[in-house]
């Protein structure tokens, strides 16, 4: 089995503090981590690994720096690493980032894709199922749990907000897997000491067949138009009573703002 | 000469305070309160390979090095003392001393299950009447030429990781006549017959780890299982030490770095007289002195662990990193006992423990007063 992990160099988010007087966040010391989804992504990778033997490649596309997070894969179990790495590739949104993975990836051997659900620097969810498109390739995104099964079907509980679907999929396929689908292995310390040795593969445009006008700022339709950051809430309050009361709770309240 | 650390230790680094984090910490506070053995954190240890970073793979080991091996118990007694000393016994006294001076057929038997943490390492050289004074050793050993075999007889006291542990390594007297080259080193496993262990010990600090006496009555060990020749058993456990000294003094470190940077975060937060207590002089100065001290210790640990890695003597780098890391480690932890005030003498904050755990850092795998002797002799000689 060939599994291929695309998986995303992060800001800790959970290190970000905001400056008191700007209200900007302070990203000066911030370390950068594997995306927390893609690396349930690497895990879901490596279960199967361990179970029915797979070759594992992790894919990411970012800055030179970015070749961190494929040692940390190394050292976990992945085989292979592929970093993406191009100045035309700078200021993509999210279908120029899908555009080059997928075109990066037509070029590996596959059964499997895995992808984390969603970055934690900016929540889109949109990589995954862009690359699935892009390949025209069947996808299950929100995953859970996974099984193999015979003929290469794979049985999978998608999660939504209130329950989950059981659905099949038959390889190949793309996945996107949502860290609460398993609990990421530590590093093996062997791997860790092994990771420097092997090769970060490092591939540019020239590495990929793609129509360049597709790519980076350029090739990104996504316009930002402003940025700020989002006022402090108020803090709730909480009433605990019958609906029936509460429900009158709300609408006085609704009213007294002149919402309704 | 370059101060850089290499990516490969800074990505161990990361993964051992991401281990830390969500398994050490979270327990440090109920095992030494409970003065329970984390057996399940030595099960996940062994799982990501963490008992074996020093040993080559060839055995089973990560194939790390000394400095690697340093950093994780540093890392580790940042938050916990107990799991530090845990570690520090198997991999420096336990698998240490079979690395060194076993023969093939001992390092093959032994290693790969010590290093996969199946079976936990322990060393006894120390006895009631034979504590800095090693020499004063009553545990016996003769061959019994009928059965081929050495026969123990004698007691061991204060040994870390006993009654967890599998394989010890004991120190007893082979001829008496001889003195210290009377002296021998054995691999003793732990269901010999004629082997049990003692009472536990209750201690003031590491309460975690298993601290027990060893009882050898008539135990009779395959010839085989003599460590190095008969009569070496003397350099064996001092060299052993040596390299002990590294990880205690990584314990040390650690518990130092631990307090200091509970200590920084604590005095920002904590207002007296209308402002955090970070802003005053008296604060910022006993922190810089705290940081110093602690910047110090690290630079001559790591520095005993290279050495030790490159084939470099370091016996009085060993002891100048035990001596200077444990008395910082105990005047880091008091100061920030100090810093924390009435807050740090309780057991809601982990300052108190980590004041506790640092003070046995002086004390066992060679006393500071030893490490001054080691250091005297050296510079004098």
């Amino acid at each position: 089995m060939k599994i291929v992990v695309c998986m995303k160099q992060v800001p800790d988010t959970t290190e970000i503090r905001l400056d008191p007087v700007t209200g900007t966040l302070i990203r000066d010391g911030v370390p950068s981590i594997m995306n927390p989804d893609d690396k349930a992504a690497l895990e879901e990778a490596l279960v199967l690994k361990d179970k029915y033997g797979a070759h594992i490649t992790a894919i990411t596309m970012g800055p030179p720096q970015a070749d961190a997070i494929l040692r940390e894969a190394f050292a976990m179990g992945a085989d292979r690493g592929i970093l993406l790495t191009d100045r035309k590739f700078a200021g993509s949104d999210t279908l120029a980032t899908s555009t080059a993975l997928a075109a990066a990836i037509k070029g590996l051997e596959y059964d499997i894709i895995i992808a984390g659900r969603q970055a934690i620097d900016g929540d889109t969810a949109q990589v995954g199922p862009q690359i699935a498109e892009h390949l025209d390739l069947p996808q299950v995104s929100y995953v859970k749990e996974l099984e193999f099964g015979k003929d290469n079907v794979l049985k999978i509980k998608r999660a939504i907000e209130d329950g989950y679907y059981l659905v099949e999929v038959k390889a190949p396929c793309l996945l996107t897997v949502l860290s609460e689908a398993n609990k990421p292995r530590y590093m093996h310390i062997r791997g860790i000491v092994e990771a420097f040795d092997k090769e970060v593969e490092i591939w540019t445009v020239d590495n990929i067949t793609v129509d360049e006008t597709k790519l980076g700022l350029d090739g990104s339709p996504t316009k930002v138009k402003k940025s700020f950051t989002k006022g402090a809430k108020q803090a709730g309050k909480v009433h605990e009573v019958e609906p029936k009361v509460a429900a009158d709770i709300i609408v006085d309240k609704l009213k007294e703002m002149f919402i309704i | 000469m370059h101060f850089e650390i290499p990516k490969t230790h800074e990505l161990f680094r990361q993964c051992i305070r991401e281990f830390v984090e969500k398994e050490v910490k979270p327990i440090a506070e109920e095992i030494d309160e409970e003065e329970r053995f984390p057996i399940e954190t030595v099960e996940k240890m062994s799982k990501m390979g963490l008992m074996s970073v020093p040993i080559p793979k060839e055995y089973g080991g990560a194939g790390g090095d000394n400095l690697m091996y340093a950093m994780a118990v540093e890392e580790l007694s940042k938050a916990c003392g107990t799991t530090g000393v845990i570690l520090s016994a198997h991999t420096s006294l336990g698998m240490g001393p079979i690395l060194e001076f076993g023969t093939q057929e001992q390092k093959d038997k032994y290693l790969p299950k010590m290093a996969s943490g199946e079976w936990l390492g322990a060393f006894g050289l120390t006895e009631p009447n034979a504590g800095t004074d090693a020499a004063g050793q009553q545990t016996t050993a003769y061959f019994d030429e009928k059965t081929n075999e050495w026969v123990l007889n004698g007691s061991k006291i204060f040994i870390t990781n006993s009654g967890y542990a599998h394989i010890y390594i004991i120190i007893g007297m082979t001829d008496r006549s001889k003195g210290l080259k009377g002296i021998s080193a054995f691999i003793l496993e732990a269901d010999t017959p004629g082997f049990s262990v003692g009472k536990k010990e209750k201690k003031m600090g590491i309460r975690g780890s298993a601290t027990c006496e060893l009882i050898m009555e008539d135990c009779r060990l395959p010839k085989e299982n003599l460590l190095g020749q008969e009569g070496k058993g003397f350099k064996i456990a001092m060299m052993t030490l040596d390299g002990g000294r590294i990880g205690i003094a990584a314990q040390a470190l650690g518990l130092a770095q631990g307090a200091l940077d509970e200590t920084v975060s604590y005095v920002k937060e904590r207002k007296q007289f209308g402002k955090a207590i970070a802003k005053f002089q008296n604060t910022q100065f006993q922190l810089a002195d705290m940081y110093a001290k602690v910047e110090a210790a690290r630079l001559l640990v790591y520095k005993a662990a290279w050495k030790k890695t490159n084939h470099i003597p370091y016996s009085v780098d060993a002891a100048t990193a035990k001596l200077f890391a444990a008395e910082t480690a105990m005047e880091v932890t008091t100061k920030a006992v100090q810093l924390h005030g009435g807050y740090g003498y309780t057991r809601e904050y982990p300052l108190e423990r980590m004041m506790r755990d640092a003070k046995i850092t002086e004390i066992y795998e060679g006393t500071s007063e030893v490490q001054r002797m080691v250091i005297a002799g050296s510079i004098l000689s």
